[in-house]
């Protein structure tokens, strides 16, 4: 125990440069007696108090990266080649107690899920306490550093939270718990894999900015994954871009972000609205063809296929890394034009006809609540919403979790029934509460595009199944009719016919997606709500079908409810915004005018939190506390709890501001004058 | 951005999914401990399509002068107290109880799918009730309740059937209620509801077809059940027809002998019976643990 203690320390003589050295890792899984490579030749070096980033898409060995260092792989996993090294001690060799102390002194790691790294039976206090058990604390040391530790990670009240278990913390509450209790011990290297992926957008902020002063207080290593290059750029000194199971480009964040040289690198950064870039500024471009099979033997570059700029040696022999200036690298014969790649998908779009703003909307809703009624509360998940939609256009619908979106969602469409005394309208006409209760008529005009394509498509029916049903049972066609309404729809949405025999299972997500929106739009709907629809996808499959709903949307005039925590993606599609919080509307208008301010101050606070690839970071509106419970909701303005602008008059506590015009077609819920508020904003946050 | 889970459990996954996945069936090719309980399976299942054909002697031949005999060329298994080769009544016993339990899973499984997507789909007053319903019945020790029917309503391959086929209803409505719960927090149901459909095609194309593997691995399960209790029946002297060779019958007959050394008239029914509940539940094991991943 004490020679690993001496040789861990920093300082002791024999210490190399770097915290952490990965030299020509493979790492595979043997899957049905066959071993599949997941990484190749993965070489990197994380610095002392240095962050490195991971990123990638699913599927392209970022987690595997960090299990192998921990020494996590799974059981049919193994490091076949190459050599790992963690402050000059090579996890490889290590004997079981050996490996022991590393992972309990040396490296820490977060997980995407905090709900699911914390023991649900054990009071949080204990758990974080273990740590410094295991360091051999006294008892009451041990309380008294947890408590210290969960102060450190902010937590205001860390007496309380110490005596909860975890299933009583929010989602941050219980990441921030994870951390105290990954970075109690010191660890000389901090693995963070998607720590705030299963966050809000307010909250991965506040995560984020607690990571990062953490890391200037400990002076500790970071490797952070993401499959978020926003987040990376905002969090990492250097990153490292992995594509399937190699790395393809390495250097400092923002440079190589700024300037890619690897063609993967750009395609990725194209696939991505850039702030500001919406729809009617042309389609998305995108990567084509698909991420090779892991384990695929492959000659020549290993993105060759999916390249635009690929020339013979590109598919001949392997790219060495090619140094593309200090401290950077491109795995890319061409690294000097990659940043030309041509674009693989047309910037031209056929624009939606303009919108009648006087029309009469295609769907109201008036004084639209639901309250779901627990044991012993009301849980109030809808208040009086008023909305209208009309034709062609796409109504962004933005809120942190619980705040209703999507309740609002299946109301309008039926699957729940509204309190009594709610409107809902469809050209004027009111819809029976329920699917059952409306026409079909009705029913094909209002249809859904799921946010997860494996929930939504039933997994044992084939896909010609599942797109010719709404064709059948909706739009009423049959025989030949039938054939080529199936045919041009599968066409519409980009697939062939050879997926038509294939069961869910058997697609990518992002075909899935394809599915699911052809589903959609078969029985020829004016209205579809798309629930979050890209969120469980690739970044660039979500460009693909992002041009897709857009293609569809100018194609057949439907109106779109778009729902997603994502503002770049709403400001990307949204003709007009409506921001929901704890089942209020709080603003709602045209996207860019709610986008440029003045806007409400909760609005203010989701668009600060937003983490932004260019990487200028203005000062962010933090929001104070945790979204309340939606059973006892505030008095007063229900945003006041935790509203950074709030008036020292006491108006904002005792009475609901209404939801007034602030300009033509702008509302707001917010008792300060607009004039204020606006002066308010230009200034900048509240100090 | 996009919401990639990419935890390690995932990944794993993500790099076994890399090929096309085996189907079911050839996964449970490889497994051994299916191909075992398969092949004694459809040993019983010959003897009982074939039964006289195969037996090497008529199983109801009495031959006073070779009573109690003990396994020899002749009759391998020996023969029994009036001098029946106790072989050809294994071979010929497994008929009836095949048909027997078979018949009543099936039956069982019929009736509880019915009812378990009932409750679970639409829940309501009817789960409500049929919920309390189940309970009770299951508060009841099963054997006891069959041989309350059958001493009530005199003893018939049928009566066993549809008694046994009754009382199996509520244990299986129960394990598909549940599982239709799980498919009813899936989306693709809402999406069916969208498209107008109607209850029936809800329940019985949409999820049956998902929760059918729930309920393969219960009929296997059950048939196990079945065919201990079909046996206990007999044994207990309410077997189907006292002409026709029976392995539960035969073993209540004869246990009273295994004192006087004649162990091989008892332990040859009943290995019969083990075999078949064994083989049945390693098939069923098997299922489910494929089905499991």
């Amino acid at each position: 125990m004490t020679e690993t203690d001496t040789a861990a320390a920093p300082g002791a003589p024999d210490v190399p440069e770097a915290a952490v050295s990965v030299e020509h890792m493979d790492v595979a899984y043997a899957v049905r007696g066959q071993d599949r490579l997941a990484l190749r030749d993965v070489s990197f070096q994380i610095g002392r108090n240095e962050s490195y980033g991971l990123v990638g898409e699913s599927g392209s060995g970022k987690s595997t990266v960090a299990l192998a260092l921990t020494r996590y792989l799974p059981r049919n996993g193994r490091v076949s080649s190459g050599s790992i090294s963690i402050n000059g001690q090579d996890p490889l060799r290590m004997d079981a107690a050996a490996l022991r102390r590393m992972r309990a002194r040396t490296v820490s790691m977060v997980y995407q899920e905090p709900g699911k790294a914390l023991n649900p039976a054990m009071r949080v206090g204990r758990q974080v306490a273990e740590v410094y058990e295991i360091a051999g604390a006294s008892r009451d040391e041990e309380m008294s550093r947890t408590e210290a530790m969960l102060a450190k990670v902010q937590i205001s009240d860390p007496r309380r939270v110490m005596d909860r278990y975890p299933h009583q913390l929010s989602g941050g509450m219980a990441q921030r718990v994870v951390i105290a209790m990954a970075i109690a011990a010191e660890p000389s290297l901090l693995i963070l894999d998607e720590p705030t992926t299963a966050l809000d957008a307010t909250v991965e902020a506040e995560v984020l900015d607690l990571v990062a002063g953490l890391r200037a207080e400990l002076s500790t290593s970071v490797l952070f994954i993401s499959h978020n290059l926003a987040v990376i750029t905002k969090m990492c000194d250097r990153v490292g871009v992995l594509y399937a199971g190699e790395l393809v480009e390495e250097g400092p964040a923002r440079q190589v972000f700024d300037e890619p040289r690897h063609p993967y690198t750009v395609g990725l950064l194209r696939c991505i609205p850039r702030a500001g870039q919406r729809k009617d500024h042309g389609r998305l471009d995108t990567i084509p063809g698909f991420l090779p099979p892991p384990g695929q033997v492959m000659q020549g570059c290993i993105f060759a296929p999916r390249c635009a700029i690929a020339e013979d040696r590109c598919h001949q022999a392997e790219p060495p890394a090619f140094p593309t200036g200090p401290d950077r690298s491109s795995r890319c014969y061409r690294h000097d034009v990659a940043a030309d790649l041509p674009r693989s998908t047309p910037v031209d779009i056929s624009l939606p006809v303009a919108r009648n703003e006087d029309a009469d909307p295609v769907v109201r809703l008036q004084g639209v609540s639901k309250t779901f009624a627990g044991r012993d509360e009301q849980v109030q998940a809808l208040v009086g919403v008023d909305l209208e939609l009309q034709r062609g256009e796409t109504l962004g619908l933005v809120g942190e979790s619980g705040s209703g979106k999507t309740t609002l969602a299946r109301v309008l469409l039926g699957l729940i029934p509204p309190d009594q005394g709610a409107l809902v309208e469809l050209d004027g006409k009111p819809l029976g509460p329920l699917v059952r209760q409306r026409s079909r008529e009705q029913l094909k005009e209002l249809q859904i595009v799921f946010q997860n394509p494996d929930s939504a498509l039933n997994r044992r029916h084939t896909i010609r199944q599942l797109i010719t049903r709404p064709l059948v049972k909706l739009a009423g066609l049959s025989g030949k009719a039938l054939q080529e309404r199936l045919a041009d729809l599968v066409r519409s949405v980009r697939m062939e016919d050879r997926h038509l025999a294939l069961r869910p299972s058997q697609l990518s997500g992002g075909l899935k997606q394809r599915v699911a929106i052809a589903r959609a739009f078969g029985g020829g709907p004016r209205i579809v709500v798309c629930d979050e629809p890209t969120s469980a996808l690739d970044v660039s499959v979500q460009a693909a079908i992002l041009n897709l709903l857009v293609d569809l949307q100018a194609k057949e005039q439907v109106t779109y409810l778009f729902i997603s925590h994502d503002l770049g993606l709403v400001r990307y599609l949204s003709d007009r915004i409506a921001v929901l919080y704890l089942g209020r509307l709080m603003e709602v208008g045209p996207a860019e005018r709610v986008f440029a301010g003045p806007h409400h101050p909760y609005t203010e606070a989701l668009l600060s939190a937003v983490p932004r690839l260019d990487g200028e970071h203005p000062e962010r509106i933090k929001l104070a506390g945790e979204i309340p419970s939606a059973a006892s909701p505030p008095s007063g303005c229900v945003f006041h709890t935790r509203c950074p602008r709030r008036l020292s008059s006491g108006i904002c506590e005792s009475t609901e501001p209404p939801l007034a015009e602030v300009e033509p077609g702008h509302q707001m819920r917010c008792h300060i004058p607009i004039d204020q508020l606006t002066a308010m904003q230009q200034i900048g946050p509240v100090p | 951005m996009s919401e990639v889970v990419s935890g390690p459990a995932t990944l794993v996954v993500a790099a076994s999914t890399g090929q096309r996945e085996l189907p079911s069936w050839r996964l449970l090719l490889r497994r051994p401990a299916f191909l075992l309980g398969v092949a004694i399976l459809l040993f019983w299942i010959v003897c009982a399509l074939l039964g006289n054909a195969i037996a090497p002697h008529n199983p109801l031949a009495q031959q006073l002068l070779l009573t109690n005999k003990p396994p020899s060329g002749a009759h391998w298994f020996g023969t029994d107290q009036i001098g029946r080769d106790v072989l050809s009544r294994v071979i010929v016993g497994a008929r009836t109880i095949l048909i027997v339990a078979a018949l009543a899973t099936i039956l069982g499984t019929v009736l509880g799918t019915a009812l378990g997507l009932a409750m679970g789909y639409l829940g309501g007053l009817l789960d409500v009730l049929t919920s309390r319903l189940v309970e009770a019945v299951l508060a009841l020790p099963a054997v006891i309740v069959i041989f309350l029917f059958i001493v009530a309503i005199g003893s018939s391959a049928t009566t066993q059937v549809i008694v046994i086929g009754f009382i199996f209803t509520p244990l299986i409505a129960r394990t598909v209620r549940s599982a239709v719960l799980v498919e009813s927090q899936l989306d693709y149901l809402s999406s069916a509801r969208l498209l107008g459909e109607r209850s029936g095609r809800v329940m019985f194309a949409e999820i049956l077809p998902n929760v059918a593997p729930t309920i393969l691995v219960e009929f296997t399960v059950r048939l196990g059940y079945a065919i201990f209790t079909v046996a206990t029946l007999a044994f207990l002297g309410f077997g189907v027809n006292a002409a026709t060779p029976n392995w539960g019958a035969d073993i209540y007959a004869n246990y009273g002998v295994i004192g006087a050394g004649y162990w091989w008239e008892t332990l040859f029914p009943a290995l019969a019976i083990a075999s078949l509940i064994v083989a049945i539940g390693l098939v069923a094991d098997s299922i489910e643990q494929v089905l499991a991943g």
